[in-house]
C-alpha cells in the first residue's frame, strides 16, 4: 500500500530540512528532515501552529526561500519524476510557475499595486506559454471565467487595491493556473479573509482540483479547512510532521498527543489553531533554537516518560494503526 | 545611552573624532596663529610643501593657506550651527502651528512653506545677501531663511502623527492651554526625526555659507573656506592648490556631519537598522 | 483618465495660483527692502539728475502711489507678463530672461536624467547586493559626492578634464567662431555640456542613489516580489519589471521636491563654466544691483518650478495608482 502510493506521487519530499542562520556560526533547523508526498490528484494538507515550519516547507520546494538567511537540505524533492534539489537555480525557474505554482496568504499584498491585472497575469501565461499577446489576452480571459470572477473583461484593466480581498484572491488562482501547473501549493490561502469568503475560496480550489486533477500541498492552521479539502493530512510540530494520514483516520483515531490535544481543542471554540486557543494542552511550542533533544512535544505531553527524552522519535507505521505516528508511547485503538 | 550607541558604530565615530579635530581648529586658531588669517607670510603662490612652516603654501597674496584654513573653520561652524538652530525655531513654530491647529493656519502656512520651497534656495541667498550686504549676520540669515521649509514639514507630518494620540486628546480634555500642550506634550514627541535632519542642516549651510562667499559674496572682514576658494579660482589652472585644500575641508566637515547625523538616526531607530 | 484625477487635477493647479500668488507679493516685498528705489539707483548712477526729473520719474513709475496701489500695479503688470526693465541693460527683464533660459533649461534637464539614471542605478546595484563589498563601494561613494559642494565639483572636474587632460572644453556653451552643421553643433554643444552636467548632478546622484538603495531593499521584501519570482520569472526581470516601478516612486518624490535646488544650483554651475544662462544672469545682476532683473529670474524660475512640480505630481499618478485613493 505504502510502495504503491510512492510510485505514483506527484510529490515525493525525503528528508526535507530548512536552516535559518542565526548568527555566522549558528543554524537553526526550523524544518527538521520531513518526508512526505502529494499524489496526482491529491490533495494533502499540512497542518499545525503558527512556526510550526509549513510555509518554509512550501517555500524550500519552491526555492523561494531566503538565500541569504536560509539554507535548505533534502535527500530528495522529486516533483514529476524529476529531481529538484539537484536542478540549477535557471532550471528550477523553468519549473517555477509551470508544473508547481503558489498561492499566498495575503492576496492584497501578493500582487503587484501598480501593475494591472491583465499585465500580471498575461505575463504569467507567456513566460510559460508560446503566445502572442492577444492569445494571451485571451487566455487571461478564460482563467478569469475559471476562477468565477463575473464580468472578467472589465477586471482586466483593474489594479489590485479596486477589487474585493475574495476577487484578488481569485486572480492569483487565475495566475498560479496560468502555467498549467501539476502541483499547485497554496500556503494559508483562505487565512487572511473573511468567513464567508474563504468558504466559497475553498469550494473553488476544491472544484478547480477535481477539475483539472492537479495535485495540491495545502497549508493551514484551520482544521475546518482541512476536513472541507484535504485527502490527507500531516500534522506538524516544531518543524516535525508528527502524524500523517488519511483525513478520516487521523480526525477519527489520533495516536499522538499532540494530534489529539488539538483535536480535542476543537469542540471550544474556532477550528483555528492559531493564539493560544489550545487550552487543552498546557505550553507553548518552542522555538527551533531551543527544541528539546528527545521529543519536541514532550515537555507539554502528560504521555511523556524518561525515554522521550533520549531522541527524537521518527514516523512510523504501527501494525493496526492507520496512520503514521512519531510517538514512542502513542494512543492505543480504543476498542470497539 | 543614546551617544553610546552613536559611539558603538564605527561610522557614528569617525564623524564625532572629525568633527571634534575641526572644532579644535577653530578653538586653537588665534593661539597658533596670533597674527591672523590675513597677515603675509611669503611669496604668493607658494606650492605646498615647499617651505617647512607653510605646508599647505601661500595664496595670490602670499597668505598663510593653512591660517586661513584655521580661522575658516570657526566662520564654517558658526555660520553652520547659528544658522540651523535659527532654522529649527521658525521651522518648528511654523510646523507645530500648522499642524496642531490644522484648518485655516495649516492651509496657509502651508502654501507659504510651498512658496519657500518653489524658490530655488541658493539663487533666494544670494539675492537677500547682496539686498542686505554681506557679512556674518546677513549670510546667516539669508541661510535660515532658505532651510526652515523642510523643517516645517517634517515637524507638521510629526505633530500630525502625535496629536491624534490618546495622552494629548486627554490633556485637551482636562483642559489644558494648547501653547502648553505643544511645548510640554507635542513637541518632545515629534522631534527626533527633526533633531536628526539638524546635522544635515548644519552640513547644507556649511556648504551654503562657502558656496556664498566663492561667488564673492561672503563677509569680507572674515576669513572662511568659501573666501579661500574664491581667492584661488582666478589662478585655478596653474595654483589649483589654493582651491582645493580649502574645499576638501568642506568635504571633510560636510562628510563628518552626515555620518554623524547617520548613526543618531540609526541609534533612534535601531529596528530600521536590521534589515 | 477618470473624473477623481480631473477633479485632483484641478485642486493641484487651484494650489499652484495660490503659491505664484504668494510668490509674486513676496518678491514686491524683497523689492521694498531695497534701500531707496529704482529712481534713487538710476539717479546714482547717472549723477546728473536733479529732484525735479526725480519726482516726474516717480510719478511716471507709479513710485509716489501708496504701497498697496503699488503692490497692486506690481501685481497687474507680473501678471501681464511685465517683470520691469533692467535699466544697465536697457532692455525689458522678461526677454532678458527668456533669452538666457533655454541654457538653464538645458543644463538643469540634462542634470536631473543624469542624477536619475546614475542614481537609481547605482542604488538598485547596491540593493541588489546588499551588504556585500560591492553595495560597500558603493555607498563610500556615493558619501564623498553628497558631501562634497557642488562649485568645488565642478573646479575638481574642470582641473583634471580641461586643465590636465585637455580632453573637454573649460566653459562656455558653443566653440565661438566656427561654423557648425546642425549635428556637429549638437555634437559641439554636448561636449561643452558634458563637465557641468556632472558637476551639478554629482550631488543628486548620492541622493538617489541612497534613496533607490533603501527603497530597493524595501520593494525587494515585498510579497508581490516574491509572487513574480513564483511565476517563475528571472531576477533581471523581477527587478526591472515588478520592483523598479515601486521603488522609483519616491525618487520621482524627490526630484519634484529639488527641482528649485537645481535651479539654485545652476548660479553656481554656470558662473564657474561661464554658461549663457539664467543663473549667470542673475549672478551679474547681483554685483550690478540690477533688482529688478534678480527678481525677474526669481519669478520666472519659481513659475517653471511650480508647473514642473504639477507635471512630476501627474507623473506620479500614472506610476501609482493608488494614489487617488490616498489622496
Amino acid at each position: 500500500m505504502q510502495e504503491q502510493e510512492q510510485g505514483a506521487a506527484l510529490l515525493d519530499v525525503r528528508k526535507l530540512s530548512v536552516l535559518i542562520k542565526q548568527s555566522s556560526r549558528q543554524k537553526v533547523r526550523a524544518v527538521d528532515a520531513v518526508s512526505f508526498s502529494v499524489g496526482v490528484g491529491e490533495t494533502l494538507a499540512l497542518v499545525g501552529e503558527s512556526g510550526a515550519g509549513k510555509s518554509l516547507t512550501a517555500m524550500a520546494i519552491m526555492r523561494l526561500h531566503k538565500a541569504q538567511s536560509m539554507g535548505v537540505e533534502a535527500d530528495s524533492i522529486r516533483l514529476d519524476g524529476q529531481e529538484l534539489s539537484t536542478l540549477s537555480d535557471r532550471e528550477i525557474r523553468k519549473i517555477r510557475g509551470s508544473t508547481m505554482a503558489m498561492i499566498f496568504q495575503d492576496p492584497l499584498s501578493s500582487l503587484n499595486p501598480v501593475l494591472t491585472v491583465e499585465r500580471q497575469l498575461v505575463e504569467a501565461i507567456r513566460l510559460h506559454n508560446d503566445m502572442s499577446a492577444a492569445a494571451a489576452r485571451q487566455r487571461a480571459l478564460e482563467l478569469l471565467d475559471m476562477v468565477r470572477i463575473p464580468a472578467a473583461k472589465s477586471r482586466l484593466g483593474e489594479y489590485s487595491h479596486r477589487l474585493s480581498g475574495g476577487m484578488r484572491q481569485r486572480v492569483m488562482i487565475a495566475m498560479a493556473l496560468a502555467g498549467n501547473p501539476k502541483l499547485i501549493l497554496a500556503d494559508e490561502p483562505t487565512t487572511a479573509l473573511d468567513v464567508t469568503i474563504s468558504a466559497q475560496i475553498l469550494d473553488l480550489l476544491r472544484e478547480l482540483q477535481t477539475e483539472l486533477g492537479v495535485g495540491m500541498l495545502f497549508i493551514t492552521h484551520d482544521l475546518h479547512a482541512v476536513r472541507s479539502i484535504a485527502h490527507r493530512v500531516a500534522v506538524m510540530y516544531s518543524g516535525r510532521i508528527v502524524e500523517t494520514g488519511n483525513v478520516e483516520d487521523v480526525f477519527s483515531r489520533p495516536h499522538h498527543p499532540y494530534t489529539e490535544g488539538l483535536l480535542a481543542a476543537r469542540p471550544h471554540g474556532s477550528f483555528s489553531l492559531d493564539g493560544h486557543k489550545l487550552r487543552e494542552i498546557p505550553g507553548t511550542v518552542p522555538s527551533p533554537a531551543d527544541r528539546p533533544a528527545g521529543c519536541a512535544f514532550g515537555p507539554r505531553c502528560n504521555r511523556s516518560q524518561p525515554d522521550c527524552e533520549s531522541q527524537p522519535p521518527s514516523l512510523r507505521n504501527e501494525t493496526g494503526a492507520r496512520t503514521s505516528f512519531a510517538c514512542y508511547h502513542p494512543l492505543k485503538e480504543v476498542p470497539a | 545611552m543614546m551617544l553610546r550607541r552613536v559611539l558603538l558604530s564605527p561610522a557614528g565615530m569617525i564623524g564625532l573624532v572629525t568633527l571634534l579635530l575641526i572644532v579644535g581648529m577653530a578653538i586653537s586658531a588665534p593661539y597658533l596663529f596670533p597674527k591672523g588669517p590675513w597677515a603675509l607670510v611669503a611669496r604668493p603662490y607658494l606650492w605646498p610643501g615647499s617651505r617647512p612652516g607653510i605646508p599647505f603654501g601661500t595664496d595670490a597674496l602670499g597668505r598663510d593657506i593653512l591660517a586661513g584654513v584655521f580661522y575658516g573653520s570657526r566662520v564654517s561652524l558658526l555660520v553652520g550651527i547659528v544658522a540651523t538652530v535659527c532654522a529649527l525655531v521658525v521651522g518648528i513654530t511654523v510646523g507645530a502651528i500648522a499642524g496642531y491647529f490644522g484648518r485655516v493656519a495649516d492651509a496657509v502656512l502651508m502654501r507659504i512653506t510651498d512658496a519657500f520651497q518653489t524658490i530655488p534656495g541658493f539663487l533666494f541667498a544670494v539675492v537677500l545677501v547682496s539686498i542686505l550686504s554681506p557679512s556674518i549676520s546677513t549670510i546667516i540669515f539669508a541661510i535660515a531663511t532658505v532651510s526652515w521649509p523642510p523643517v516645517a514639514r517634517l515637524t507638521r507630518a510629526e505633530v500630525l502623527r502625535v496629536r491624534e494620540s490618546e495622552y494629548v486628546q486627554s490633556c485637551k480634555i482636562i483642559g489644558m492651554s494648547a501653547p502648553r500642550i505643544i511645548l510640554t506634550q507635542v513637541l518632545p514627541n515629534s522631534l527626533s526625526p527633526v533633531i536628526v535632519a539638524a546635522a544635515v542642516l548644519v552640513a547644507t549651510a556649511i556648504i551654503t555659507e562657502a558656496g556664498l562667499s566663492f561667488l564673492g559674496l561672503g563677509d569680507p572682514n572674515v576669513m572662511s573656506w568659501g573666501t579661500l576658494i574664491n581667492i584661488g579660482r582666478p589662478s585655478i589652472r596653474s595654483t589649483w592648490f589654493i582651491c582645493i585644500i580649502p574645499g576638501l575641508f568642506v568635504v571633510l566637515t560636510v562628510l563628518a556631519l552626515n555620518l554623524l547625523g547617520d548613526a543618531i538616526n540609526d541609534a533612534l531607530n535601531p529596528h530600521l537598522r536590521k534589515r | 483618465m477618470d473624473r477623481q484625477f480631473w477633479t485632483y487635477l484641478g485642486w493641484r493647479v487651484l494650489q499652484s495660483l495660490v503659491i505664484i500668488a504668494i510668490v509674486i507679493v513676496g518678491s514686491f516685498l524683497l523689492l521694498h527692502l531695497v534701500p531707496g528705489d529704482m529712481v534713487d539707483v538710476l539717479g546714482g548712477q547717472r549723477g546728473d539728475m536733479d529732484a525735479e526729473l526725480m519726482a516726474t520719474l516717480r510719478e511716471r513709475y507709479g513710485l509716489d502711489q501708496p504701497v498697496l496701489v503699488q503692490l497692486l500695479n506690481y501685481v497687474g503688470s507680473v501678471l501681464q507678463g511685465d517683470l520691469g526693465y533692467s535699466y544697465r541693460n536697457a532692455t525689458d527683464v522678461l526677454s532678458l530672461v527668456l533669452q538666457r533660459l533655454p541654457a538653464t533649461i538645458l543644463l538643469v534637464v540634462c542634470s536631473v536624467i543624469t542624477a536619475v539614471f546614475f542614481g537609481t542605478m547605482a542604488g538598485v546595484i547596491a540593493a541588489r547586493h546588499a551588504h556585500r563589498p560591492i553595495d560597500v563601494i558603493i555607498s563610500m561613494i556615493v558619501l564623498v559626492f553628497y558631501a562634497t559642494p557642488i562649485f568645488l565639483t565642478g573646479l575638481g572636474l574642470v582641473i583634471v578634464f580641461s586643465v590636465k587632460l585637455k580632453l573637454l572644453p573649460i566653459g562656455g556653451l558653443i566653440t565661438p567662431g566656427v561654423d557648425f552643421s546642425f549635428l556637429e553643433l549638437v555634437g559641439d554643444v554636448a561636449l561643452h555640456l558634458i563637465l557641468p552636467v556632472f558637476s551639478l548632478s554629482l550631488f543628486y546622484i548620492a541622493i538617489y542613489a541612497r534613496l533607490a538603495r533603501a527603497s530597493m531593499l524595501q520593494v525587494l521584501d515585498q510579497d508581490y516580489i516574491r509572487t513574480a519570482y513564483a511565476k517563475g520569472l528571472s531576477t533581471y526581470n523581477v527587478i526591472i519589471g515588478h520592483a523598479l516601478r515601486n521603488a522609483l516612486l519616491p525618487v520621482v518624490t524627490m526630484v519634484g521636491l529639488q527641482i528649485a535646488e537645481l535651479f539654485g544650483g545652476a548660479v553656481l554651475t554656470e558662473t564657474i563654466f561661464s554658461l549663457p544662462g539664467v543663473g549667470r544672469l542673475a549672478y551679474d545682476a547681483v554685483f550690478e544691483r540690477d533688482y529688478p532683473l534678480i527678481l525677474g529670474v526669481l519669478l520666472v524660475c519659481a513659475f517653471i518650478i511650480i508647473v514642473v512640480n504639477l507635471i512630476i505630481d501627474i507623473i506620479y499618478t500614472l506610476l501609482d495608482p493608488r494614489v487617488e485613493i490616498s489622496r
